[in-house]
């Protein structure tokens, strides 16, 4: 597993309790009573989507189920809301997982900026067909704050990859 | 034979085909949408989750809630002092009225007496302090830090010192959500003050308040106030609950629709007043039920004789 193309390490699978740990730590974030910064971003789904690109036989659609499910009676919202939203995200992030892996960083984070967009467009969708009111413009920052950590995301949640002890110096790919 | 070709076996481990389990998935999210939105049948496991989230949501949000704390301790010595002489005046202005209300009250109920009416009047109070809105933006709630165990109800009224703040919509061991009067899908029976005209109340979603399908010769100005009528048994007579701000009628000219401000500070963090409903909420009245039964037997004899 690389960063991008350019870069020449190989580095080890990223391992499940690290990955499960990271989706706890995200959940916590967004426990945080922050109903008034509009902005704040969605921690639970960067991290379903950025692991559901680099590890998807770890984290699925069916994680992302599950914690959907726990945000919506976390948030008090309408149950399914966030579920539906992290599933199809999860899915697409599997699909394009090839394409976005291959290239460098940044245009990576082009790439999940629509996916993040559409997130939060289908939760709009959901409860207008539910009967509520557009939450306003700053809603629409979320999505775009949420994509710009990506960069960070990616050293952050694969540092032990590149920490890793065993790093065999016999064959330096 | 076409058809029978053995597949060869997969290069990589694969798991279950993404794509079933992405069907299963949307099409579970989307019944519990339904279920949820149309039925309100998940009430059970959302408590039930709620009871098991809720200890790790405390200790997450302890730091952000005593930090808030933190900042009431931070008030100087001057404005305490300017505090303590507005609330002592204002004190003194309300005692006048509670001694008038005293009386008067005396006087209601002998009144209600001798009409034979029976009705409730002072609630009991309780109050509560918000500890946070609810994070989902498309929500107009809050959260309070009273819950079942200091026995807190679905369905009670909350109030400020302004006005109605909305209603208690779910329950938990040790908080409770209070859905705003804001909230598009609540709506709340009232009065305007000035002629006694009833009407119904309703939130539209982004902060206000609306008075829908009123007649366009309904005589309610701007500046009237609205207070609650009292008459679905839940909120206490005669609460503020907005005033008008203005009046938007149809292309047709046969309803218009009046636009309120809410009395109640709805914005704001701070302390409110839990009050006990007057008649506590029922399904269904029994009546009804009745009638239906009645309805069903009568139809029933019907087809027997058509037979």
């Amino acid at each position: 597993m690389q960063i991008d193309f350019q870069s020449s390490r190989l580095l080890r699978p990223a391992r499940p309790g690290f990955i499960r740990l990271t989706l706890v730590l995200a959940f916590l974030l967004n426990l945080l009573p922050t109903s008034f910064w509009a902005f704040y971003p969605e921690w639970v789904m960067l991290v379903v989507l950025f692991w559901s690109i680099r590890a998807p036989l770890v984290v699925g659609t069916g994680s992302a189920f599950v914690l959907g499910l726990l945000m919506d009676v976390v948030d008090g919202s309408l149950m399914g809301q966030h579920a539906l939203t992290y599933v199809l995200i999860s899915y697409a992030g599997r699909v394009l997982s090839a394409r976005i892996l291959w290239l460098p960083l940044k245009q990576q984070m082009l790439h999940v900026l629509p996916i993040l967009f559409c997130g939060a467009l289908l939760e709009v969708l959901v409860r207008w067909f539910a009967g509520d009111e557009f939450p306003g413009y700053l809603y629409m920052l979320r999505p775009l704050i949420t994509g710009l950590l990506w960069l960070p995301a990616t050293y952050v949640l694969m540092l032990p990859q590149f920490l890793t002890k065993d790093r065999d110096y016999e064959r330096p790919i | 034979m076409p058809g029978f070709e053995q597949q060869p076996p997969p290069l990589f481990k694969q798991g279950p085909a993404p794509l079933a389990l992405l069907i299963l998935y949307v099409c579970a999210s989307i019944s519990l949408l339904v279920l949820d939105d149309r039925f309100r049948y998940l009430e059970p496991l959302r408590g039930a989750v709620t009871e098991v989230v809720s200890p790790l949501k405390k200790v997450v949000q302890w730091p952000v809630i005593a930090l808030t704390t933190v900042d009431e301790y931070a008030v100087t010595l001057d404005q305490a002092r300017r505090d303590n002489a507005a609330l002592r005046q204002a004190r003194l202005m309300d005692a006048e009225k509670t001694q008038r209300l005293e009386v008067l009250e005396a006087e209601n109920q002998f009144l209600r007496k001798l009409l034979e009416t029976r009705r409730q009047l002072g609630a009991r109070v309780q109050p509560a302090s918000i500890l946070y809105s609810a994070r989902d933006p498309f929500n107009r709630r809050v959260i309070l830090d009273r819950g079942t165990d200091q026995g807190v109800i679905e369905g009670q009224p909350v109030v400020d010192d302004l006005g109605v703040v909305g209603q208690v919509t779910r329950v938990a061991p040790d908080f409770a959500e209070v859905t705003l009067l804001t909230d598009r899908n609540q709506s709340i029976p009232a009065q305007v003050v000035r002629n006694g005209l009833r009407t119904v109340v309703f939130g539209t979603g982004d902060g206000r308040l609306e008075m829908r399908y009123m007649s366009s010769n309904a005589d309610v100005q701007v500046g009237d106030w609205i207070v609650t009528s009292g008459i679905d048994g839940i909120y206490p007579r005669g609460l503020r609950v907005g005033k008008v701000e203005s009046l938007e009628s149809d292309a047709n000219g046969i309803f218009s629709r009046f636009i309120l401000t809410p009395a109640a500070g709805m914005g704001r963090y701070g302390e409110v007043l839990l009050l006990d409903p007057v008649t506590l909420p029922t399904d269904r009245p029994e009546t009804l039920d009745r009638k239906t039964e009645q309805q069903a037997t009568t139809f029933s004899k019907k087809k027997r004789k058509a037979q």
